[in-house]
Protein backbone atom coordinates (compact mmCIF):
# COMPACT_ATOMS: atom_id res chain seq x y z
CA UNK A 1 0.00 0.00 0.00
CA UNK A 2 2.66 2.68 1.40
CA UNK A 3 4.65 1.68 -2.52
CA UNK A 4 1.21 2.29 -4.06
CA UNK A 5 0.81 5.89 -2.24
CA UNK A 6 4.32 6.61 -2.76
CA UNK A 7 3.90 5.97 -6.86
CA UNK A 8 0.46 7.78 -7.10
CA UNK A 9 2.23 10.75 -5.09
CA UNK A 10 5.46 10.65 -7.30
CA UNK A 11 2.80 10.66 -9.91
CA UNK A 12 3.16 10.06 -14.05
CA UNK A 13 1.70 11.91 -16.80
CA UNK A 14 -0.85 8.96 -17.40
CA UNK A 15 -3.96 8.57 -16.12
CA UNK A 16 -3.80 7.44 -12.41
CA UNK A 17 -4.26 3.09 -12.26
CA UNK A 18 -7.45 1.75 -12.42
CA UNK A 19 -8.45 -0.13 -9.16
CA UNK A 20 -8.63 -4.10 -9.62
CA UNK A 21 -12.20 -5.56 -8.38
CA UNK A 22 -12.09 -9.02 -7.01
CA UNK A 23 -14.88 -11.14 -9.02
CA UNK A 24 -16.40 -14.33 -8.11
CA UNK A 25 -17.62 -17.26 -10.55
CA UNK A 26 -20.97 -15.50 -10.25
CA UNK A 27 -19.43 -12.40 -12.17
CA UNK A 28 -17.97 -14.54 -14.46
CA UNK A 29 -20.89 -16.48 -15.40
CA UNK A 30 -22.57 -12.93 -16.26
CA UNK A 31 -20.22 -12.27 -18.93
CA UNK A 32 -20.61 -16.28 -20.18
CA UNK A 33 -24.28 -16.47 -19.75
CA UNK A 34 -26.09 -12.54 -20.08
CA UNK A 35 -27.81 -12.09 -23.35
CA UNK A 36 -26.04 -9.47 -24.60
CA UNK A 37 -24.98 -7.64 -28.01
CA UNK A 38 -21.22 -6.94 -26.43
CA UNK A 39 -18.62 -8.89 -27.68
CA UNK A 40 -16.56 -9.73 -24.70
CA UNK A 41 -12.96 -10.99 -25.14
CA UNK A 42 -11.98 -12.44 -21.97
CA UNK A 43 -8.02 -12.91 -21.19
CA UNK A 44 -6.84 -15.25 -18.31
CA UNK A 45 -3.48 -14.01 -17.32
CA UNK A 46 -1.15 -13.84 -14.17
CA UNK A 47 1.74 -11.14 -13.74
CA UNK A 48 4.35 -14.02 -13.26
CA UNK A 49 3.23 -15.56 -16.59
CA UNK A 50 5.81 -14.91 -19.28
CA UNK A 51 3.35 -16.03 -22.96
CA UNK A 52 0.76 -14.13 -20.89
CA UNK A 53 2.62 -10.85 -20.32
CA UNK A 54 4.05 -11.05 -24.09
CA UNK A 55 0.57 -10.95 -25.10
CA UNK A 56 -0.92 -8.17 -23.29
CA UNK A 57 -0.07 -4.96 -25.43
CA UNK A 58 -2.19 -7.14 -28.20
CA UNK A 59 -5.08 -7.33 -25.99
CA UNK A 60 -4.46 -3.29 -25.15
CA UNK A 61 -3.92 -2.66 -28.65
CA UNK A 62 -7.79 -4.80 -29.32
CA UNK A 63 -9.17 -2.68 -26.28
CA UNK A 64 -8.25 1.01 -27.43
CA UNK A 65 -9.08 -0.01 -31.87
CA UNK A 66 -12.80 -1.74 -31.09
CA UNK A 67 -13.38 1.01 -27.91
CA UNK A 68 -16.48 2.52 -30.09
CA UNK A 69 -17.73 -0.82 -30.74
CA UNK A 70 -19.29 -2.87 -28.24
CA UNK A 71 -16.29 -4.71 -27.32
CA UNK A 72 -15.24 -5.18 -23.58
CA UNK A 73 -11.67 -6.61 -23.08
CA UNK A 74 -11.26 -8.10 -19.63
CA UNK A 75 -8.06 -9.17 -17.97
CA UNK A 76 -8.43 -11.69 -15.33
CA UNK A 77 -5.62 -12.24 -13.23
CA UNK A 78 -4.91 -15.75 -11.60
CA UNK A 79 -2.44 -14.31 -9.49
CA UNK A 80 -1.92 -15.42 -5.79
CA UNK A 81 -4.91 -13.32 -3.85
CA UNK A 82 -1.97 -11.98 -1.48
CA UNK A 83 -0.24 -10.60 -4.51
CA UNK A 84 -2.73 -8.60 -6.13
CA UNK A 85 -1.80 -5.45 -4.09
CA UNK A 86 1.98 -6.34 -3.35
CA UNK A 87 2.28 -7.43 -7.28
CA UNK A 88 -0.52 -7.36 -9.53
CA UNK A 89 -2.03 -3.75 -8.65
CA UNK A 90 1.76 -2.22 -9.23
CA UNK A 91 2.16 -4.32 -12.30
CA UNK A 92 -1.46 -2.65 -13.47
CA UNK A 93 0.39 0.89 -12.88
CA UNK A 94 4.16 0.38 -14.28
CA UNK A 95 2.07 -1.04 -17.70
CA UNK A 96 -0.50 1.27 -17.30
CA UNK A 97 -3.39 -1.24 -18.34
CA UNK A 98 -6.75 0.55 -20.23
CA UNK A 99 -8.36 -2.56 -20.17
CA UNK A 100 -10.17 -3.63 -17.37
CA UNK A 101 -8.22 -5.75 -14.97
CA UNK A 102 -9.60 -8.19 -12.43
CA UNK A 103 -8.88 -10.41 -9.98
CA UNK A 104 -9.90 -14.15 -9.97
CA UNK A 105 -11.40 -14.63 -6.28
CA UNK A 106 -11.95 -18.55 -6.52
CA UNK A 107 -9.84 -20.81 -4.29
CA UNK A 108 -10.96 -23.69 -6.11
CA UNK A 109 -10.75 -23.31 -10.42
CA UNK A 110 -12.08 -26.84 -10.97
CA UNK A 111 -15.15 -24.99 -10.61
CA UNK A 112 -15.03 -22.30 -12.92
CA UNK A 113 -12.23 -23.23 -15.46
CA UNK A 114 -14.92 -25.69 -17.33
CA UNK A 115 -17.66 -22.82 -17.43
CA UNK A 116 -14.83 -20.50 -19.24
CA UNK A 117 -14.60 -23.82 -21.82
CA UNK A 118 -14.86 -27.46 -21.23
CA UNK A 119 -11.86 -27.19 -24.02
CA UNK A 120 -9.52 -25.56 -21.11
CA UNK A 121 -6.61 -27.13 -19.41
CA UNK A 122 -6.12 -24.56 -16.91
CA UNK A 123 -3.02 -23.47 -18.74
CA UNK A 124 -2.70 -19.77 -18.78
CA UNK A 125 -2.56 -17.87 -20.94
CA UNK A 126 -6.05 -18.58 -22.13
CA UNK A 127 -8.64 -16.77 -23.71
CA UNK A 128 -12.64 -16.59 -24.64
CA UNK A 129 -13.84 -14.57 -27.07
CA UNK A 130 -18.10 -14.62 -26.26
CA UNK A 131 -20.88 -12.99 -28.22
CA UNK A 132 -23.58 -14.53 -26.43
CA UNK A 133 -26.29 -12.87 -29.12
CA UNK A 134 -24.90 -14.73 -31.99
CA UNK A 135 -24.28 -17.36 -29.77
CA UNK A 136 -20.33 -18.00 -30.85
CA UNK A 137 -17.41 -18.93 -28.39
CA UNK A 138 -14.10 -18.96 -29.67
CA UNK A 139 -12.07 -20.16 -27.14
CA UNK A 140 -7.80 -20.46 -27.32
CA UNK A 141 -5.20 -22.20 -24.72
CA UNK A 142 -2.22 -20.10 -26.09
CA UNK A 143 -0.36 -16.96 -26.11
CA UNK A 144 -2.60 -14.66 -29.59
CA UNK A 145 -0.84 -12.56 -31.20
CA UNK A 146 -2.70 -8.97 -32.31
CA UNK A 147 -3.62 -10.63 -35.66
CA UNK A 148 -5.21 -13.68 -34.57
CA UNK A 149 -6.87 -11.60 -31.87
CA UNK A 150 -8.03 -9.17 -34.17
CA UNK A 151 -9.46 -11.67 -37.04
CA UNK A 152 -11.29 -13.32 -33.96
CA UNK A 153 -13.03 -10.72 -33.06
CA UNK A 154 -13.86 -9.66 -36.63
CA UNK A 155 -15.31 -13.23 -37.51
CA UNK A 156 -17.27 -12.28 -34.35
CA UNK A 157 -18.43 -8.71 -35.05
CA UNK B 1 3.10 -31.91 -34.21
CA UNK B 2 1.16 -30.53 -37.39
CA UNK B 3 3.98 -27.86 -37.44
CA UNK B 4 6.68 -30.84 -37.88
CA UNK B 5 4.12 -32.74 -40.38
CA UNK B 6 3.69 -29.47 -42.67
CA UNK B 7 7.16 -28.24 -42.30
CA UNK B 8 8.99 -30.85 -43.44
CA UNK B 9 8.35 -31.42 -46.82
CA UNK B 10 8.85 -27.49 -47.66
CA UNK B 11 11.90 -27.86 -45.93
CA UNK B 12 13.12 -30.85 -48.14
CA UNK B 13 11.27 -28.79 -51.48
CA UNK B 14 13.77 -25.78 -50.41
CA UNK B 15 16.90 -28.10 -50.72
CA UNK B 16 15.71 -29.59 -53.71
CA UNK B 17 17.01 -28.52 -56.78
CA UNK B 18 14.84 -28.00 -59.70
CA UNK B 19 14.91 -30.98 -61.60
CA UNK B 20 15.23 -33.20 -58.20
CA UNK B 21 11.72 -31.38 -56.98
CA UNK B 22 9.34 -33.38 -58.45
CA UNK B 23 11.08 -36.72 -56.82
CA UNK B 24 11.70 -34.96 -53.46
CA UNK B 25 8.34 -33.69 -53.31
CA UNK B 26 7.17 -36.98 -53.97
CA UNK B 27 9.81 -38.57 -51.49
CA UNK B 28 8.76 -36.00 -49.04
CA UNK B 29 4.99 -37.16 -48.96
CA UNK B 30 6.22 -40.97 -48.38
CA UNK B 31 8.34 -39.23 -45.71
CA UNK B 32 5.68 -37.49 -44.15
CA UNK B 33 3.19 -40.13 -44.24
CA UNK B 34 5.72 -42.70 -42.39
CA UNK B 35 6.39 -39.66 -39.99
CA UNK B 36 2.46 -39.57 -39.23
CA UNK B 37 2.43 -43.24 -38.98
CA UNK B 38 5.19 -43.58 -36.38
CA UNK B 39 3.55 -40.67 -34.42
CA UNK B 40 0.57 -42.10 -34.52
CA UNK B 41 1.28 -45.25 -32.77
CA UNK B 42 2.77 -43.34 -29.95
CA UNK B 43 0.16 -40.39 -29.47
CA UNK B 44 -3.50 -41.21 -29.80
CA UNK B 45 -3.85 -37.29 -29.80
CA UNK B 46 -5.31 -35.24 -27.59
CA UNK B 47 -3.01 -37.52 -24.58
CA UNK B 48 -4.43 -39.77 -22.20
CA UNK B 49 -8.31 -40.24 -20.76
CA UNK B 50 -9.35 -41.72 -17.91
CA UNK B 51 -8.99 -45.52 -18.52
CA UNK B 52 -6.47 -45.26 -20.98
CA UNK B 53 -2.99 -47.52 -20.44
CA UNK B 54 -0.28 -44.86 -19.87
CA UNK B 55 3.08 -45.92 -21.82
CA UNK B 56 6.17 -46.35 -19.81
CA UNK B 57 9.01 -43.87 -20.45
CA UNK B 58 12.66 -44.24 -20.11
CA UNK B 59 13.73 -40.73 -18.32
CA UNK B 60 17.05 -39.01 -17.46
CA UNK B 61 16.94 -38.43 -13.47
CA UNK B 62 18.61 -35.66 -11.62
CA UNK B 63 21.39 -38.42 -9.83
CA UNK B 64 22.43 -39.08 -13.70
CA UNK B 65 20.19 -42.46 -13.74
CA UNK B 66 17.12 -43.15 -16.51
CA UNK B 67 14.19 -44.26 -14.55
CA UNK B 68 11.43 -45.79 -15.85
CA UNK B 69 7.94 -46.33 -14.08
CA UNK B 70 8.34 -50.25 -14.45
CA UNK B 71 11.87 -49.98 -12.96
CA UNK B 72 10.03 -48.94 -9.87
CA UNK B 73 10.01 -52.37 -7.43
CA UNK B 74 7.01 -52.96 -5.70
CA UNK B 75 4.99 -50.63 -7.42
CA UNK B 76 1.13 -50.86 -6.60
CA UNK B 77 0.76 -47.74 -8.88
CA UNK B 78 2.35 -44.23 -9.91
CA UNK B 79 1.47 -40.63 -8.64
CA UNK B 80 2.80 -38.77 -12.27
CA UNK B 81 3.58 -35.04 -11.53
CA UNK B 82 4.31 -32.79 -14.47
CA UNK B 83 5.99 -30.06 -12.62
CA UNK B 84 8.57 -27.71 -12.96
CA UNK B 85 10.99 -25.03 -11.47
CA UNK B 86 10.00 -21.56 -12.24
CA UNK B 87 6.08 -21.96 -12.18
CA UNK B 88 4.70 -20.71 -9.16
CA UNK B 89 1.97 -22.79 -8.65
CA UNK B 90 4.61 -25.65 -8.81
CA UNK B 91 6.37 -23.99 -6.25
CA UNK B 92 3.46 -23.94 -4.49
CA UNK B 93 2.77 -27.05 -4.24
CA UNK B 94 6.50 -28.47 -3.70
CA UNK B 95 6.16 -29.34 -0.57
CA UNK B 96 2.50 -30.99 -0.85
CA UNK B 97 4.46 -33.24 -3.94
CA UNK B 98 7.27 -34.14 -0.80
CA UNK B 99 4.08 -35.11 1.06
CA UNK B 100 2.37 -37.19 -0.55
CA UNK B 101 5.35 -39.23 -1.39
CA UNK B 102 6.48 -39.52 1.93
CA UNK B 103 2.90 -40.87 2.58
CA UNK B 104 2.59 -42.53 -0.47
CA UNK B 105 5.74 -44.36 -1.45
CA UNK B 106 5.57 -47.02 1.54
CA UNK B 107 2.42 -47.78 0.41
CA UNK B 108 3.30 -48.43 -2.91
CA UNK B 109 2.43 -45.01 -4.61
CA UNK B 110 6.06 -43.24 -5.43
CA UNK B 111 5.57 -39.99 -7.19
CA UNK B 112 7.63 -39.67 -10.20
CA UNK B 113 8.08 -35.54 -11.16
CA UNK B 114 8.38 -34.65 -14.82
CA UNK B 115 9.54 -31.39 -16.19
CA UNK B 116 8.86 -31.14 -19.64
CA UNK B 117 9.77 -27.29 -20.33
CA UNK B 118 12.14 -26.22 -22.97
CA UNK B 119 15.53 -24.79 -21.42
CA UNK B 120 15.58 -22.05 -23.75
CA UNK B 121 12.21 -20.63 -23.58
CA UNK B 122 12.48 -21.18 -19.51
CA UNK B 123 16.12 -21.08 -18.28
CA UNK B 124 15.19 -21.69 -14.75
CA UNK B 125 14.01 -25.25 -16.34
CA UNK B 126 17.51 -26.65 -17.16
CA UNK B 127 18.62 -30.28 -16.60
CA UNK B 128 21.30 -28.29 -14.28
CA UNK B 129 18.43 -25.97 -12.31
CA UNK B 130 16.24 -29.19 -11.88
CA UNK B 131 19.82 -30.73 -10.12
CA UNK B 132 19.91 -27.84 -7.77
CA UNK B 133 16.29 -27.77 -7.07
CA UNK B 134 16.20 -31.68 -5.94
CA UNK B 135 19.09 -31.25 -4.26
CA UNK B 136 18.10 -28.03 -2.27
CA UNK B 137 14.74 -29.35 -1.52
CA UNK B 138 15.87 -32.94 -1.01
CA UNK B 139 13.19 -34.41 -3.01
CA UNK B 140 13.03 -37.60 -2.40
CA UNK B 141 11.61 -38.83 -5.21
CA UNK B 142 13.21 -38.80 -8.97
CA UNK B 143 12.63 -35.50 -10.81
CA UNK B 144 12.99 -36.57 -14.42
CA UNK B 145 14.09 -34.31 -17.47
CA UNK B 146 11.60 -34.73 -20.55
CA UNK B 147 13.79 -33.27 -22.82
CA UNK B 148 12.07 -33.84 -26.33
CA UNK B 149 8.53 -33.28 -24.12
CA UNK B 150 7.22 -36.51 -25.54
CA UNK B 151 6.39 -37.74 -22.48
CA UNK B 152 4.14 -34.54 -22.11
CA UNK B 153 2.46 -34.99 -25.21
CA UNK B 154 1.53 -38.49 -24.84
CA UNK B 155 -0.07 -37.66 -21.84
CA UNK B 156 -1.64 -34.63 -22.69
CA UNK B 157 -0.15 -32.48 -19.99
CA UNK B 158 -0.21 -29.19 -20.38
CA UNK B 159 0.17 -27.39 -17.26
CA UNK B 160 2.42 -27.42 -14.26
CA UNK B 161 1.59 -29.39 -12.01
CA UNK B 162 -0.67 -31.56 -13.85
CA UNK B 163 -0.73 -34.71 -12.09
CA UNK B 164 -1.76 -38.17 -13.55
CA UNK B 165 -2.52 -41.13 -11.02
CA UNK B 166 -1.96 -44.81 -12.49
CA UNK B 167 -2.53 -47.94 -11.04
CA UNK B 168 -0.22 -50.71 -11.20
CA UNK B 169 -1.03 -51.95 -14.91
CA UNK B 170 -0.84 -48.36 -15.78
CA UNK B 171 -4.29 -47.37 -15.98
CA UNK B 172 -5.23 -44.05 -15.91
CA UNK B 173 -7.33 -43.28 -12.87
CA UNK B 174 -7.19 -39.59 -12.30
CA UNK B 175 -5.83 -36.78 -13.64
CA UNK B 176 -5.66 -33.31 -12.56
CA UNK B 177 -4.92 -31.05 -9.86
CA UNK B 178 -3.47 -32.36 -6.34
CA UNK B 179 -6.24 -30.41 -4.24
CA UNK B 180 -8.84 -27.24 -4.69
CA UNK B 181 -6.10 -25.03 -3.22
CA UNK B 182 -3.02 -24.21 -5.07
CA UNK B 183 -1.90 -21.19 -2.74
CA UNK B 184 -2.96 -22.12 1.10
CA UNK B 185 -2.02 -25.68 1.12
CA UNK B 186 -4.29 -25.32 4.87
CA UNK B 187 -7.34 -24.09 3.02
CA UNK B 188 -7.86 -27.29 0.95
CA UNK B 189 -11.06 -29.19 1.27
CA UNK B 190 -10.42 -31.24 -1.39
CA UNK B 191 -7.29 -33.33 -1.54
CA UNK B 192 -8.03 -34.96 -5.01
CA UNK B 193 -4.83 -37.10 -5.30
CA UNK B 194 -4.81 -38.95 -1.45
CA UNK B 195 -8.39 -39.51 -2.69
CA UNK B 196 -7.53 -41.20 -5.38
CA UNK B 197 -5.01 -43.04 -4.32
CA UNK B 198 -6.80 -44.03 -1.02
CA UNK B 199 -9.63 -45.60 -3.16
CA UNK B 200 -7.16 -47.56 -5.36
CA UNK B 201 -5.48 -49.05 -2.25
CA UNK B 202 -8.74 -50.27 -0.91
CA UNK B 203 -9.54 -51.65 -4.15
CA UNK B 204 -12.33 -49.14 -5.28
CA UNK B 205 -13.09 -47.01 -7.59
CA UNK B 206 -12.07 -43.21 -7.93
CA UNK B 207 -14.83 -41.17 -7.12
CA UNK B 208 -13.44 -38.19 -8.63
CA UNK B 209 -11.53 -38.58 -11.24
CA UNK B 210 -10.84 -35.74 -13.53
CA UNK B 211 -10.02 -32.12 -12.16
CA UNK B 212 -8.89 -28.77 -13.54
CA UNK B 213 -6.14 -26.42 -11.87
CA UNK B 214 -4.66 -22.95 -13.18
CA UNK B 215 -1.39 -23.52 -14.16
CA UNK B 216 1.77 -22.24 -16.07
CA UNK B 217 1.46 -23.71 -19.19
CA UNK B 218 4.03 -26.09 -20.58
CA UNK B 219 6.88 -24.52 -22.10
CA UNK B 220 6.66 -26.18 -25.66
CA UNK B 221 10.02 -25.90 -27.86
CA UNK B 222 9.42 -23.43 -31.34
CA UNK B 223 9.90 -25.68 -33.90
Amino acid sequence: MKQLLVSLLIGSTTLPAQSIPFIKTAQLEHWLNTDSDTVYVLNFWATWCGPCVAELPAFEKLNEKYAPQKVKVVLISTDFKRNVESKVQPFVKRKNLRSQVVFMDESNPNVWVNLVSPEWSGAIPATLIIHKRKNVRLFFEKQMTFKELEANLRSVL
Amino acid sequence: MKKILTSLPAVMNILASKPAKIFMAAASLLLTTAVAMSFSLENTGGGYKIGDTAQDFNLKNVNGKNVSLTGIKNAKGYIVVFTCNHCPYAKAYEQRIIDLHKKYAPLGFSVVAISSNDKDLVPDDSFDNMKKLAKKKKYPFPYLYDETQAVAKNYGATRTPHVYVLDKDRVVRYIGAIDDNSEEPSLAKEKYVESAVDALLKGQEVAVKETKAIGCGIKWKKS
